[in-house]
């Protein structure tokens, strides 16, 4: 015990775990963002549909947002990585696995918050850009979805987070990210308290200065 | 200019207007009253097929609003409309509120939308505010705005839904006065309206309106001074 607690001023394993958060992390960036990136056009045209008046489109939206929502993430990633690959015979890189699974994942939960956001816009907003002769596309573009899509802006940061997070179970396809790098440190050097010690703190920091910012914008929003 | 034939609208099961006939011609200003629930909102978002019309049909320059072949957007450039509830869009400026519509519906260029636009808010009093945001106007400004940016379409025909409900009552006369000039120029206009005083004084024709239907219309003198339907008595005894 005693032993242990000295260890924790003097641990070789802050300075060797460094590199492989700096790398890991590279890879959680990269995963997150791109998928967010996908998820967020997904999510943009579930959520639309999600709104449509025709049943079909609306529909469809609805069974893949529910679909996803209903499912756990780490399902969804064994599904596409080893299930769908399996079957279909296409062979995605974990990198391309892991990505997708965030957009689809993420994109379901986006398509929600593109919903509530567009709904919250005052009905006559839309009137008035019809009643000038606008269509409802224009209306949709110049008057409806700049102010929902800055009520959506807290939502969506949210999002941000929670996928950053998600991306820690990509360890189960083998996605050299940070948790995935971590636990193969742990296990090579088998100590596993600093290091994922350390673990938590690559990721809160990027999550702490993130609702930071969100806070700010949230505030000068006005939202 | 406009004919409405026999209008029917329900919601659902509830049928709002039940059959409705009127005229309303060139530079006429007619002034719908009447109490709350009694139509007259929906009678006038039919005009611009912001409500679907249920059955019946509405004429506007030869052009059937039923004819399913009709270009909407075509038709409701040519019909200005103003809510109760100003509806600007609190994203733009007052300028770019107004020149919108001759942007991106008649396809001007950003110097004539802007000089057109410019134009029309110094017409309603508010070229000192084309570069603030509607948040900081009052409501009467508000209004004034709405008023401009329908114009800027050159619309054949100006609707008016309650344009003066929402407003504190010091703030009334701004808006009626550009009202009236729109109305002095010869400006084709269907008001739905409260202000009786506005209906006397500058309606041609006022509609009487109750339970969806046309209770009755006439001239401004008959309605008020000499109501010939009872409902008409009893709705102008209890307001007047």
């Amino acid at each position: 015990m005693i032993e242990n607690l000295t260890e924790i001023f003097t641990s070789p394993h802050y300075r060797n775990t460094l590199p492989f958060i700096v790398r890991g992390l590279q890879l959680t960036l990269i995963v997150t963002f791109t998928g967010v990136f996908f998820g967020f056009i997904l999510g943009s045209i579930f959520g639309l549909a999600r709104l449509s008046k025709s049943k079909i489109i609306y529909g469809i939206a609805t069974v893949y947002i529910e679909l996803v929502r209903g499912t756990p993430i780490l399902v969804q990633a064994l599904f596409l990585y080893f299930a769908v690959s399996d079957f279909f015979g296409i062979n995605f890189d974990a990198l391309t696995a892991g990505i997708i699974a965030i957009a689809i994942n993420a994109g379901a939960y986006i398509a929600e918050i593109v919903r509530g956001g567009v709904e919250s816009i005052d009905k006559g907003q839309m009137e008035a850009g019809r009643s000038i002769g606008l269509s409802s596309t224009q209306t949709m573009r110049y008057i409806i979805w700049p102010q929902a899509f800055k009520r959506m802006i807290p939502p969506l940061g949210n999002q941000f987070i929670i996928s950053l997070k998600d991306t820690s179970i990509f360890a189960v396809i083998s996605l050299g990210e940070v948790t995935y790098l971590m636990r193969q440190y742990v296990s090579t050097s088998g100590d596993p308290f600093i290091p994922y010690i350390m673990l938590c703190f690559a990721y809160l920091i990027i999550t702490v200065p993130a609702m930071i910012i969100l806070r700010r914008i949230e505030r000068r929003l006005d939202v | 200019m406009i004919k409405v034939t026999d209008l029917h609208k329900s919601f659902g099961k509830v049928e709002v207007l039940k059959g409705i006939d009127a005229e309303i011609k060139e530079k006429e200003v007619v002034c719908v009253i009447g109490p709350s629930g009694s139509g007259k909102s929906t009678f006038l978002r039919c005009i611009n097929l912001l409500e679907e019309i249920t059955a019946g049909d509405i004429v506007i320059d030869g052009e059937s609003l039923t004819d399913p072949k009709i270009d909407i957007n075509k038709l409701r450039s040519q019909v200005g409309m103003v809510f109760q509830h100003f509806n600007l869009f609190p994203h733009m400026t007052v300028l770019k509120n107004v020149t919108l519509g001759p942007l991106k519906v008649k396809d001007l260029s950003n110097e004539e939308a802007e000089k057109l636009s410019l134009d029309l808010l110094g017409k309603v009093g508010l070229s000192d505010k084309a570069h603030v945001y509607p948040g900081s106007l009052s409501g009467g400004q508000k209004q004034r705005v709405a008023i401009a940016r329908a114009l800027a379409m050159s619309p054949k025909v100006m609707l008016f839904d309650e344009p003066t409900s929402a407003l504190d009552p010091e703030l009334v006369g701004d808006v009626l006065e550009a009202m009236k000039d729109l109305a002095k120029e010869g400006m084709t206009m269907v008001v739905v309206t409260h202000e009786m005083g506005f209906a006397r004084e500058m309606g041609d024709r006022v509609l009487f309106m109750d339970e969806g239907v046309v209770m009755e219309e006439g001239p401004p003198e008959n309605i008020f001074d000499n109501p010939q339907h009872p409902r008409t008595q009893e709705f102008l005894s209890k307001i007047l």
